[in-house]
């Protein structure tokens, strides 16, 4: 939380010697309140004022990046409690666990199978962000052995788990020049794990089962130099989970306590029932997680999650746009049929596919509809006979075809009217409604 | 280091509406239902107690609807003949209450006629004793012509009456005052059309504890963040005391998510969708629970297998934890 230019003044000389270029210490202040000038300008500030306003300066909920290879996973810098009040920025990060009681064979495989998962949602290409490697025992030979699996399927990030110093000592010699998570440290391990933590440049968890645990631990650990930190409330239930997440995040932004000002981490693989890992997942993604450790990877709940996870930090300024013009499909030629959609891009992306997979050759107009979808854009006015029309002359399409057929959305069939007098020439057909029913309208009437 | 926890407290507070009535009220039903009437955001225990939780609706037809998903025509198989069948095979499912969706066409391709679905509602409260929602077709005209003889002939048994919306609400808010139902208004998620509606209908003389708002959502990956935060962007309204957002509302994550391709077809999808049961499955069970999060106190649902595990979910949001 920013301080104000009032409190900042409190922090200043208050001799008003001019030398920051100001007349008065006081608009300095509220210059650096503004952001506008550097703390640097004046030369008389007291070290014990340098360290309050650079601790004041920084982001509610630290940013936490791990790195490996060129991937990078970062968490925090949120400001928000709910994404309409502005967005939510850094995508919680989705990592799969083994654990080295695993043989290695399956290790190496479970992961580059993992590894190599790819889905596309509205033209984005979505995969995991990296693995989790968990300590059953306190073997470091059969610890470091479940991480060469890893490494030799994977490239991504990695988290480190075990509270035994020895075992993440012997991890982390594995994992040089990468910035890993290890995981983690408690009451009792506290000096040893932050010490490798500093040692190899690695963020580390705090675990404790109360925030008054969490805040004691990461004081002590942050008093100790260590100052990546992510959080680990030990929930493991969808109510408390939701309810440590949303403290956690309130306490940070709304009172900028510091010792929780960190990213959370959340294992929905630990819940007492594992059919709830989706739903423990989905709820870390909306509420607030910043790493989410998953224990079974199969496409048809990672697709879901990852959608949702786009879905929910998709910015609420800016709905997610196509280029408003003439889009080709299958090749098509003039006596192909012109098909109308909006420019939102989740419609847009909806009709392209359908069409795309009907392998039937066909003109797809995208009117500009301000980002919204075909019933929103209609309600709103920003889809209408008219608009249609323009887009229509505009674009030119009535020079590609020969024979002019145009098909309106089934969910503004009453355009229709309007439209064939808006444009004389044309014939206009009604489609349906959804974009899964395309195919079969193309194929029986077109 | 003990940490203070900021209590949030709020001046205002969700109003509850009751649906179905019992024989001692008047109807009958096995027993009413009442959603609302929270004094702060969804779960937060440690604030105030949730005195309602969320319910699992399921939408039956009048008819078998054949543009549904194969998976769901399996599912619940010969049942969706007879409304009276789904409606004992949904309450089975673990459903909290009904939903009948009435269809524009009958078998025949004729438009549904008044008597046949009078016949359908009266079939589905005679062979349950849950309270209901019936939906109109959701065409104006067509709405009107078959909601209004429902309701007659369901007098006195509290059913919510669906869907108003600012176009057509009169005639439908005018036979819920007449025989003591309920009625749903719809608008597309915009908090101030949210609003605007709910006035509408409240300055018809139907007080606000019989009003539900249903602002519209999206299904994952089809704009289930516009629903999200519209919901969540309501209640914060609610709390703060503006007295036509307080209203306990009920979405459609059913319908939305299995009209999505993710969920209604399983052939020529990308393989990296997986499995095709599981992932429909997923997509509406995740649509709804992530509503529930933000604010739905009735999800309307159509798989018996999301229903589990979204009331799985509400169990286990509504436990008060020790931590709280």
């Amino acid at each position: 939380m920013a301080l104000s230019g009032i409190q900042i003044y409190k922090l200043l000389p208050q001799t008003n010697c001019k030398d920051c270029g100001f007349p008065t210490c006081l608009a300095f202040a509220m210059k650096l309140a503004a952001k506008q000038v550097e703390l640097a300008a004046c030369p008389h500030v007291s070290a014990e004022a340098q360290a309050q306003l650079a601790e004041a300066s920084e982001p509610p909920v630290r940013l936490i990046s791990l790195r490996s290879n060129g991937f990078e996973v970062k968490a925090g810098n949120e400001v928000v409690l709910f994404r309409h009040e502005k967005t939510f920025y850094n995508k919680p990060g989705l990592f799969l666990r083994v654990r080295d009681s695993e043989p290695v064979e399956a290790i190496r495989a479970r992961v580059a199978a993992a590894d190599g998962y790819h889905v596309n949602y509205v033209g984005r290409d979505l995969s995991l962000d990296g693995f989790a490697v968990e300590a059953t025992g306190d073997n470091p030979a059969v610890f470091t052995a479940a991480i060469g699996a890893v490494r030799q399927a994977s490239h991504r990030p990695l988290i480190l788990i075990s509270h035994n110093p020895d075992l993440i000592a012997a991890g982390l010699r594995l994992l040089d020049g990468e910035h890993p998570l290890i995981c983690g440290a408690d009451a009792s391990n506290w000096e040893k794990m932050g010490d490798l933590a500093k040692q190899h440049g690695a963020a580390l968890v705090v675990c404790a089962d109360s925030l008054d645990g969490l805040a004691d631990l990461a004081t002590k650990l942050k008093d100790r130099g260590v100052a990546d930190l992510v959080l680990d409330p030990a929930a493991r239930q969808l109510g408390a989970s939701l309810l440590l997440g949303t403290q956690i995040r309130r306490l940070a932004l709304r009172q900028n306590f510091r010792p929780l000002g960190y990213p959370v981490i959340a294992f929905p693989g630990d819940a007492p029932d594992p059919a709830q890992e989706a739903t423990l997942a989905a709820q870390a993604i909306a509420k607030y997680a910043g790493f989410i450790v998953l224990d079974h990877f199969a496409a048809e709940v990672m697709y879901p999650l990852m959608v949702l996870r786009e879905n929910i930090y998709t910015d609420p300024q800016k709905p997610i746009q196509v280029q408003p013009g003439i889009y080709e499909i299958n090749n098509p030629g003039p006596e192909s049929p012109v098909l109308v959609t909006t420019n939102f891009s989740i419609t847009y992306f909806s009709v392209a596919n359908e069409v795309e997979s009907s392998g039937l050759p066909a003109w797809l107009i995208v009117a500009d509809a301000e980002g919204m979808s075909v019933l929103t854009a209609w309600a709103a006015g920003k889809f209408d006979a008219e608009r249609i029309a323009k887009s229509v002359k505009g674009f030119g399409i009535a020079d590609k075809v020969s024979r002019k057929r145009i098909v309106l959305p089934g969910h503004v069939a009453v355009l229709s009217g309007e439209l064939e007098e808006e444009l004389p020439d044309w014939e206009i057909r009604v489609g349906p409604r959804e974009a899964v029913d395309l195919p079969a309208f193309m194929k029986q009437t077109l | 280091m003990p940490v203070q926890i900021p209590k949030d407290s709020w001046a205002g507070s969700v109003r509850t509406v009751t649906l179905g009535a019992t024989a001692a009220e008047g109807g009958t039903r096995a027993r009413s239902v009442t959603v609302g009437g929270q004094k702060t955001l969804p779960f937060m225990h440690f604030e105030q107690v949730t005195p309602h939780r969320p319910l699992v609706a399921i939408e039956i037809k009048d008819r078998r609807p054949e543009d549904w998903s194969p998976l769901l025509l399996d599912v619940w198989g010969d049942a969706m003949g007879d409304p009276a069948a789904w409606a004992k095979a949904a309450e089975q499912a673990g459903a909290d209450l009904l939903v009948l969706a009435l269809s524009l066409t009958g078998g025949d391709g004729q438009p549904t006629q008044p008597q046949a679905a009078v016949a359908a509602a009266k079939a589905v409260l005679d062979a349950s004793g849950l309270p209901l929602i019936v939906f109109g077709p959701g065409q104006a005209e067509a709405d009107n012509a078959l909601l209004v003889p429902v309701a007659e002939a369901t007098k006195g048994e509290r059913i919510a009456l669906g869907i108003c919306e600012d176009k057509n609400y009169r005639t439908l808010v005018a036979t819920a005052l007449a025989n003591d139902h309920r009625v749903i208004a719809r608008s597309p998620m915009d908090v101030n059309l949210a609003k605007q509606l709910n006035i509408l209908i409240h300055d018809m003389g139907l007080p606000l504890d019989r009003i539900l708002m249903d602002p519209t959502t999206g299904a994952l990956g089809y704009g289930i963040e516009y629903g999200y935060s519209v919901m969540e962007r309501l209640r914060l309204a609610a709390l703060q005391g503006d007295a036509m957002t307080q209203l306990p509302m009920i979405v459609t994550p059913g319908f939305e998510a299995w009209k999505a391709k993710e969920a209604k077809v399983g052939q020529d999808v990308p393989e990296a969708w997986g499995n095709w049961a599981e992932r429909a499955i997923t997509w509406e069970a995740l649509t709804a629970v992530t509503l529930i999060e933000s604010g739905a106190d009735i999800v309307v649902l159509r798989h018996p297998e999301s229903v589990r595990r979204v009331r799985q979910a509400i169990d286990a949001l509504m436990a008060v934890p020790e931590t709280a």
